[in-house]
């Protein structure tokens, strides 16, 4: 947008060669303020109202869980997680749980010893994604039995399996507490050697 | 060979390591391991080594020779190696990896396998990280599932269809049939997926949107159904049934209520009832009111509906959960420009949230109250901000003290308390200030006649301690530079005039000019600035001179050069040197492209300005052009001062630049420049110096606009078809006698409703006997068609004498302005 606005001579102060502060425009004041405007402005494109990642980490920072849902370079991903997990645990206890990161939203919240943070679209309901966050967490709690963190370390695959059973290209697909446990149980049944099928397989 | 270890063990064993270094041998003891057991094509144990290379990718080491087992697995028919494979394709090969093209086949298959489960995998990986020419090959067979009666499959079919269409939007047609049913299925989760199909549908092409509108009483009754059905424990989060769907809902009804009277009254009851009867104890419930507001405020509902959603959003302000506030405070944000009134009543508590712990929270109460600021509570408001500037993040300061300049600037209530808000950021703020905002203050200053000496005498006041803040330093130094005179006379009205001696100025000028602290611009500024004192200060000029010469062999260049061209001042053109320095006129407020009203700082004044002159220096060049304006009536005319007390070069055409340079170099007689003050920048746009335009008009008669004694000047004009309200006038002025004239002067005065821009003149002697001529081009801007008129005024030597005429043209040709 901003280059629109800065269209012909909106804001300008000629260096005038050994005179330059003798020279006085006032566009400059008023492209501020149409900056401003916009900033406001409702701007009604399509937006994908989706999740763009998750992420969860422990409070030193190691890495328990990624799930990517746009396209990123492994080296651009590795930026991102070292960034953000700096910003969210430098966050103190009486902030909310939202964070202006880029573009983006973040929306984290602190399960124990775990942050599970979710980015998503600037237009995108906050609360409601804090009850996204919360679901993942019931669902993990019921199919592990009181989750711990070394659950998710142990099984992270499972932690993968239970959150591609929620959630698809960053939105939800199933509401129903039930019936996404229900599933994940089911496709354990469906592994195939003795000591893979059990609820929390020994690789 | 022995088996590979296990995952859990792997996992337990990189654990025990102490340090960075040992974990790092362990694991790549372990990837070796894995490598040889996949060169050796073991199928039994590929999986365990997949899984446990994607545990090592988590950790950030590198798992990409895993690519190509990720494909072996997901084609085997075994369904642990499936899952696991698409897992692993799903974390490491996305979209830009070579390999990926190659899991099209399997996936296909793996989408018409018996077993739902695995046609689910393919449906997860596909919908989470599919490719365009994936997406391209494979939407048949999602459009197929989307039929299927199994809504396990259904629903992740649709989210498939949604990935689809993001990747490759020409195919959302082929998923128009499908839809047809999707909202009839009792299954919540096949129900909030279809939601979201429809939603991207619509959100992506008004044809979609124009279609599904009549979706909007079906989902009004699933709504409806939802919020009045009993206790349903598969869904019910809090008391509430399926928040997510609801939240769904409303969004895509939002969508569909947009601009639409029809939709939005159909859906005005349920989101009445929605916002009357949610339960807010929990976060829950407050999402779906967030919800509810959002979609009120977006579509055409009616006023009691608006109102109550501002009243929710109040209320959501006085939460002591700081998550609900934010989201309030964003709300409010969007809603500030419709429904002003509403929100001014909130006022108050966002003012109070400037006060919270929160980054966040405090910036969206920041934006917030400067949408509010008006006329009446610009005092209370710009206490509360000034507060605010002084205490807050220094990532705020910036955009906090632009805002308050600008706020400052539309709603003053009074110069003198504008100049006191200008200064009281410039001092807490004021290495903060945006650099665009110097410039800015200096016109207004300028422009505030009246309270020039209060304000150089607070500014003076201001960096006598500290001089470190740019911003404040620069705007002080050219006020000084300016309005020193007044500062030592001791004029000051509004406060305790002080005593301050021409060298304290002096003194502390050249501090900012030595300190280290000081930019090489601000340098300039003060620089400058004592130059102009040399002809405000009456006994220090010997020292002034002094400094100035100093700096002519400074290391910054900028310096440097202003120093020699001062120099070359007081040296070779001293009887100059009044009035280059004069006292800047009155700035004319230029207007805004853009959709900002023009602004207008004080109520008074307008007239005032033009009033005032600038102060008499007792030259010839501003007496001038004094007499220009009481011979043209004053008010009628807006006086165009093309002549030399505003001999900076102020022009944006850059030619003018050059001139000036040659003062230096070639020493040659200065025709005295025309330049021009602030004009409106649309004379300016793209037009260049060269008043040639590429459509001309047809040929327009030129006239002969002034013939007296041997002086004729003759008026050439071009108009563009593209821009008809300028009209580009070229003069020649001749001289038929037997001697030359020199130091020509030629200036010229418009009606109010034109506007005028004088550019350069080729030179400043007119050759005698014809053989030559002086060209010079006027732009007129004239917007509303009117008759042109112009007043000239020649000024020249010949035969020794000073000669002066004035005349007024009245035979423009139709065709020049019409």
């Amino acid at each position: 947008m901003l280059h629109i606005l800065l269209a012909p001579a909106a804001y300008q102060q000629i260096p005038a060669r050994g005179y330059g502060d003798l020279l006085i425009y006032r566009q400059s004041c008023s492209c501020l303020a149409l900056i401003q405007l916009c900033r406001r402005a409702q701007v009604s494109k399509a937006q994908p109202f989706k999740i763009h990642f998750i992420l969860l980490f422990s409070r030193q920072g190691k890495l328990r869980l990624q799930k990517w849902y746009t396209t990123l370079p492994d080296k651009e991903k590795k930026k991102i997680i070292r960034e953000i997990v700096q910003i969210i645990l430098s966050r103190n206890q009486k902030t909310s749980s939202f964070v202006d990161w880029k573009d983006l939203k973040l929306v984290y919240k602190r399960y124990a010893s775990l942050y599970f943070c979710c980015a998503i679209e600037d237009q995108d309901n906050e609360l409601l994604t804090l009850e996204v966050v919360h679901r993942y967490v019931e669902l993990l709690d019921r199919y592990f039995g009181n989750v711990c963190e070394l659950d998710i370390i142990f099984n992270f695959e499972k932690a993968y399996f239970i959150l591609d059973e929620f959630i698809i290209g960053g939105e939800v697909q199933e509401t129903s507490k039930r019936s996404a446990v229900k599933a994940i149980e089911d496709s354990d049944m469906l592994q195939e050697t003795v000591e893979e099928y059990m609820n929390k397989p020994a690789f | 060979m022995p088996a590979p270890i296990r995952l859990r063990e792997l996992i337990r064993t990189i654990r025990t390591a102490r340090t960075q270094a040992e974990e790092r041998e362990m694991i790549q003891k372990e990837c070796a391991a894995i490598r040889s057991s996949f060169r050796e094509e073991d199928n039994t144990y590929r999986c365990r080594n997949v899984a446990k290379l994607l545990y090592m990718h988590m950790l950030g080491y590198p798992a990409h020779f895993g690519q190509l087992e990720c494909l072996k697995l997901i084609a085997s028919q075994k369904f642990t190696d499936k899952r696991i494979g698409y897992l692993g394709a799903m974390l490491l090969l996305d979209e830009r990896q070579d390999v990926h093209l190659l899991m099209t086949n399997c996936i296909k298959n793996d989408l018409n396998h018996s077993t739902q489960y695995v046609q689910g995998l393919a449906l997860c990986t596909l919908g989470c990280m599919g490719s365009s020419e994936m997406c391209r090959d494979l939407a048949g067979e999602v459009e197929k599932l989307l039929k299927t009666s199994n809504s396990y499959l259904r629903k992740k079919a649709a989210l498939c269809a949604v990935h689809v269409i993001r990747k490759v939007p020409e195919l959302m047609e082929m998923f128009l049939p499908a839809t047809k049913n999707l909202l009839n299925e009792k299954n919540h989760g096949v129900l909030h997926t279809s939601v979201v199909l429809l939603t991207e549908m619509c959100e992506r092409s008004p044809d979609m949107l124009a279609h599904f509108r009549k979706l909007v009483p079906q989902l009004v009754r699933i709504l409806k159904n939802l919020i009045m059905s009993g206790y349903s424990p598969e869904h019910d989060v809090s008391g509430i049934s399926d928040p997510f769907l609801q939240v769904r809902i409303l969004r895509l009804l939002r969508i569909l209520g947009r601009n639409d009277d029809d939709s939005s009254e159909a859906m005005n009851d349920i989101l009445a009832q929605v916002a009357t009867n949610t339960e807010t104890s929990k976060n829950v419930g407050n999402a779906i009111l967030y919800e509810t507001v959002l979609t009120i405020m977006d579509i055409k509902s009616e006023s009691g509906l608006r109102v109550l959603a501002i009243n929710i959003l109040g209320r959501f302000l006085l939460n002591n959960d700081k998550n609900i506030r934010y989201v309030a405070l964003t709300s409010l944000l969007k809603t500030v420009q419709t429904d002003h009134n509403a929100v001014q009543r909130h006022r108050s508590t966002i003012v109070d949230c400037l006060k919270d712990l929160d980054v966040s929270i405090k910036r969206r109460a920041m934006e917030l109250s400067f949408a509010l600021v008006n006329g009446n509570n610009v005092r209370g408001m710009m206490k509360e901000l000034l507060y605010f500037l002084d205490s807050c993040e220094p990532e705020f300061k910036a955009d906090c003290a632009s805002g308050i300049f600008l706020a400052a600037e539309k709603y003053a209530p009074s110069k003198r308390w504008h100049i006191d808000t200008i200064m009281r950021v410039l001092t807490t703020a004021g290495s903060y200030v945006r650099d665009d905002a110097v410039p800015n203050l200096i016109q207004l200053i300028t422009n505030s006649v009246e309270m020039h000496a209060y304000t150089v005498q607070r500014l003076y006041k201001a960096i006598l301690g500290d001089y470190s803040q740019q911003p404040l330093v620069q705007v002080a130094s050219w006020c000084i530079g300016e309005y020193g005179d007044l500062l030592v006379s001791g004029q000051c009205e509004e406060e305790e005039p002080i005593q301050v001696t021409e060298d304290e100025v002096l003194d502390i000028l050249e501090s900012v000019l030595i300190s280290n602290m000081s930019a090489s611009v601000t340098r300039g500024y003060a620089l400058t600035a004592i130059m102009k004192l040399s002809t405000r200060f009456t006994c220090t000029v010997n020292r002034i001179k002094k400094v100035v010469s100093i700096y002519g062999s400074s290391i910054d260049v900028e310096l440097q050069q202003r120093a020699v061209e001062y120099n070359a001042l007081f040296k070779k053109y001293d009887h100059m040197r009044p009035a280059l320095l004069e006292r800047m006129p009155v700035l004319e407020k230029a207007t805004t492209n853009g959709p900002t009203e023009i602004v207008q700082t004080n109520g008074e004044t307008e007239p005032a300005v033009l009033e005032t002159k600038p102060p008499p220096s007792g030259l010839q060049p501003a007496s001038q052009a004094n007499d220009l304006l009481d011979l043209l009536g004053g008010s009628d005319i807006t006086p165009v001062i093309p002549t030399a007390p505003t001999s900076k070069p102020a022009s944006a055409g850059g030619e003018l630049l050059d001139l000036l340079g040659d003062l230096n170099l070639t020493g040659s007689p200065v025709s005295a420049p025309a330049p021009q003050i602030a004009q409106p920048s649309f004379l300016l746009d793209g037009l260049s110096s060269q008043p040639l335009f590429n459509d001309i008009a047809a040929g327009i008669p030129s006239i002969t606009a002034y013939n007296k004694n041997g002086l004729k000047i003759d008026f050439t004009f071009e108009r563009s078809n593209t821009n008809p309200s300028v009209t580009v006038i070229t003069i020649q002025a001749s001289n038929s006698t037997e001697l030359d004239m020199t130091d020509f002067v030629f200036q010229a005065a418009v009606p109010k409703t034109f506007q005028l821009q004088l550019l350069s003149p080729s030179s400043s002697v007119i050759p005698a006997f014809n053989s030559g001529t002086i060209t010079q081009v006027i732009k007129v801007l004239n917007p509303q068609k009117q008759q042109l008129r112009m007043r000239i005024k020649l000024t020249y030597n010949h035969k020794g004498s000073a000669m002066q005429d004035l005349a007024e043209v009245n035979n423009f040709p139709p065709q020049s302005w019409q």
